[in-house]
């Protein structure tokens, strides 16, 4: 591994691990050029992941505080946890559940094809859907995804079955084993999946892809990666040109650390990426920095999500097999006489013990709320993934009350469901519960909104420097030397998850930042 | 917190109560336990208000055949909390006191309405929390459910039923996949 000087202004410096940090660090590092990867979370591996959900959820989570409001039923039913997010070395890369569909020509191009729709602040995303399908097919190379490629499909697990008959029953078309970061046969050094169900809690075989041990490892292997984890990054320094200079950081021991930059590169996870930008406020840059737009922090996106669990008569023992491991695709179109533009997909899903009741569950106890988890092993279920509208006031901001342990402001998240949300996550219900009962189910359960996971938007690319905060490279419009790396990068959700469109730009952004390191103009 | 049965050595002089009970003799429990009969001593609690946590959280989460033991365990959790935390411990005394003396022996009914009363109390908002996260955490819990959890320790579910569903169709090989056969590497 190597040493960089704290004071060594020639390298670059990478805030976060996850899909956006622990790729670009590779990317960088095998091109030559000397990073400084940090990371606020510890190192676990393969052998490290407990296997006790609560456990497993403490060990992973971002825990630090956060605040929230607007009238999503988040903010009501998980008032603590607005979103659910790694602070872990390979970031959410180690949670995540492996999906990795891509997003759909039109969705990189919503203002034009939603028009004008009052409460939202769609914008086209600056780049051509050519272009990113270009990145698209390099980054499901690098991730092993499967049924690209020639990459087989994960096998067909009982929930998926279920899934499968009720989806057929009601004439969807497309409809298989998703396409998964989750290996289907042996590749890239890494073992098979044997369906262990426990995707959420650390992959102990390592089956599906994650920074932690893919691309950061191998980086460390180049000689030119300086890894420091438990590092917490809680300001980004400039000079008197505008150029950012240094990052400041704490150390394990809570010591605060000044580690001098040439480029600095953001990959928070859009939360935090848009609380670090706004933290790094100063005289020159008193909104935080790279926000002369005013950008920063707005139009966080998160999915309009929700789950549908249906029983039946015989068992299904849903938490058997890869636990996204099932997608339906007909409806991620967009076709405004269902009622809302946009597109979303129906995922395969289930919830372990104790998280189904806690999470999995709309609000409630007594009789009728064990009834439900009386019926565990006959449960089989879904999850809506679909584009939530960007608006101005769902935003990040800085807290003023709410400190963490070092004293600085937490995150506040506002966020209101626009009516086009609403009109998505009732239709995408309606539909899920429609196949289930097509095949006998004999009850169906739906949850409210859940703690977002796809966190998106905060620091949007835009082809106008006004509307949004980066150039279609993640670059700073304000601060040449300075990029986003991660998901606050995106325009607007889509209805994709985003793991594979945050690889896919990083791909095409460590190109980018080689190439003007190289002509020196960064 | 996973291997509750056994009969405890008691440290009276460090604990305050006692909960204790006798597994049912069709219990999975009952068949490796040295003895049927379990307790769980309380550190911060009497007896008393053991017993009304007790009747609160099967009131919340009432399954009728999950043995009492499962239940006990969640009042150990919550009692070794606040043994740790003062300000939680007298929160939780005065709401168990304002549930009234019968509320342990009270029916199901009138221990709801007792609990809807005091539904919006941070009281009983932690405590439901805690009850769904432990109870349904329990080795019980996941025996009565029928629940596998962890499946690493045991090779995954590839060979224990991850698609052993026959009751639907098979799906076609082109929306599914291979089953890999497991190789000694």
């Amino acid at each position: 591994m190597a040493r960089i000087a704290k004071d060594d202004d020639s390298a670059v410096v990478i805030i976060g691990s996850g899909a956006g940090g622990g790729t670009l660090a590779h990317e960088l590092t095998r091109r030559g050029i000397k990073v400084v990867l940090l990371e606020a979370g510890k190192r676990q591996s393969l052998q490290s992941f407990s296997q006790v959900p609560g456990e497993a959820f403490a060990q992973l989570t971002w825990l630090d505080p956060r605040t929230q409001s607007g009238n999503w039923t988040v903010a009501q039913d998980y008032p603590t946890l607005p979103s659910w997010t790694c602070k872990t070395l390979g970031g959410t890369t180690v949670h995540w559940t492996g999906a990795t569909p891509r997003m759909r020509p039109w969705e990189v191009k919503p203002r034009t094809t939603y028009g004008p729709l009052p409460g939202t602040s769609l914008i086209d995303w600056p780049l051509e859907y050519q272009e990113l399908k270009a990145y698209y097919q390099l980054a499901e190379r690098r991730m092993v995804v499967t049924r690209r490629n020639g990459v087989p499909g994960l096998p067909a697990s009982n929930n998926f079955k279920v899934m499968y008959a009720g989806a057929r029953k009601i004439g969807y078309k497309r409809v298989h084993t998703n396409y998964m970061a989750i290996n289907s046969r042996p590749a890239d050094g890494r073992a098979f999946c044997i369906q262990q169900g426990f995707c959420v809690q650390g992959c102990k075989t390592g089956a599906k892809w994650s920074t932690l041990y893919t691309e950061i490892p191998r980086a460390e292997a180049t000689g030119n990666l300086d890894l420091r984890i438990e590092s917490m990054a809680t300001r980004i320094e400039h000079g008197a040109d505008g150029r950012v200079t240094a990052v400041l950081y704490r150390d394990s021991a809570g010591t605060e650390q000044r580690q001098k930059a040439r480029v600095v590169c953001v990959a928070c996870n859009s939360v935090e990426t848009a609380r670090l930008l706004l933290l790094s406020e100063s005289a020159k840059f008193p909104r935080g920095l790279a926000n002369s737009s005013d950008q920063v922090g707005r139009n966080f996106c998160h999915h309009v999500g929700g789950f549908v669990w249906a029983f039946f008569d015989k068992p299904v023992y849903s938490w058997r097999g890869a636990t996204l491991a099932g997608i339906i695709e007909d409806e991620m179109i967009n076709e405004p006489r269902r009622g809302f533009v946009g597109g979303y997909h129906l995922e395969l899903i289930t919830l372990d013990l104790p998280t189904f009741p806690l999470v999995g569950l709309p609000y409630g106890w007594g009789r009728g709320f064990a009834a439900i988890i009386d019926d565990y092993r006959n449960m089989a279920g879904t999850f809506v993934c679909g584009e939530d509208m960007p608006r101005a006031t769902n935003r990040v901001t800085l807290d003023p009350k709410a400190k963490d342990a070092l004293g600085l402001p937490v995150a506040h998240i506002h966020v209101d469901d626009h009516p086009n949300d609403v009109a998505m996550r009732s239709h995408a219900q309606s539909q899920a519960s429609k196949m289930y009962e097509a095949i006998g189910a004999r009850r169906i359960v739906r949850s409210r909104a859940t703690p977002a996971t796809h966190n998106m938007g905060t620091a949007r690319m835009s082809a106008d420097p006004e509307h949004g905060v980066t150039n279609a490279y993640g670059q700073s419009h304000d601060i040449k030397n300075l990029f986003v790396s991660d998901g606050s990068q995106f325009c607007s959700p889509g209805s994709a998850n985003p793991t594979l469109t945050i690889v896919a730009l990083t791909l095409r952004q460590s190109e980018y930042i080689a190439k003007q390191m190289s002509a020196r103009s960064i | 917190m996973d291997n509750p049965i056994p009969m405890q050595r008691r440290a009276f002089l460090k604990s305050t109560g006692l909960l204790s009970g006798v597994l049912a003799a069709a219990s999975p429990w009952a068949l490796i336990a040295p003895t049927r009969v379990w307790a769980v001593e309380l550190r911060a609690l009497s007896s008393t208000e053991g017993a009304a946590l007790m009747a609160m959280t099967r009131t919340i989460a009432p399954h009728d055949k999950l043995e009492d033991a499962a239940y006990a365990l969640v009042v150990q959790s919550i009692d070794a909390d606040v043994a740790r935390d003062p300000a939680s411990l007298s929160v939780l005394k005065e709401g168990l006191r304002q549930l009234g003396s019968g509320f342990a022996a009270a029916p199901e009914p009138e221990r709801v309405r007792a609990l809807q009363a005091v539904e919006s109390s941070a009281f009983f908002q932690s405590i439901r929390a805690k009850t769904l996260g432990t109870l349904y955490a329990s080795a019980l819990a996941y025996a009565y459910f029928g629940y596998q959890g962890e499946a690493f320790s045991k090779g995954g579910y590839l060979f224990r039923g991850f698609n052993d569903l026959h009751w639907l169709p098979e799906v076609p090989p082109a929306d599914s996949g291979p089953v890999l056969e497991q190789t000694s590497a």
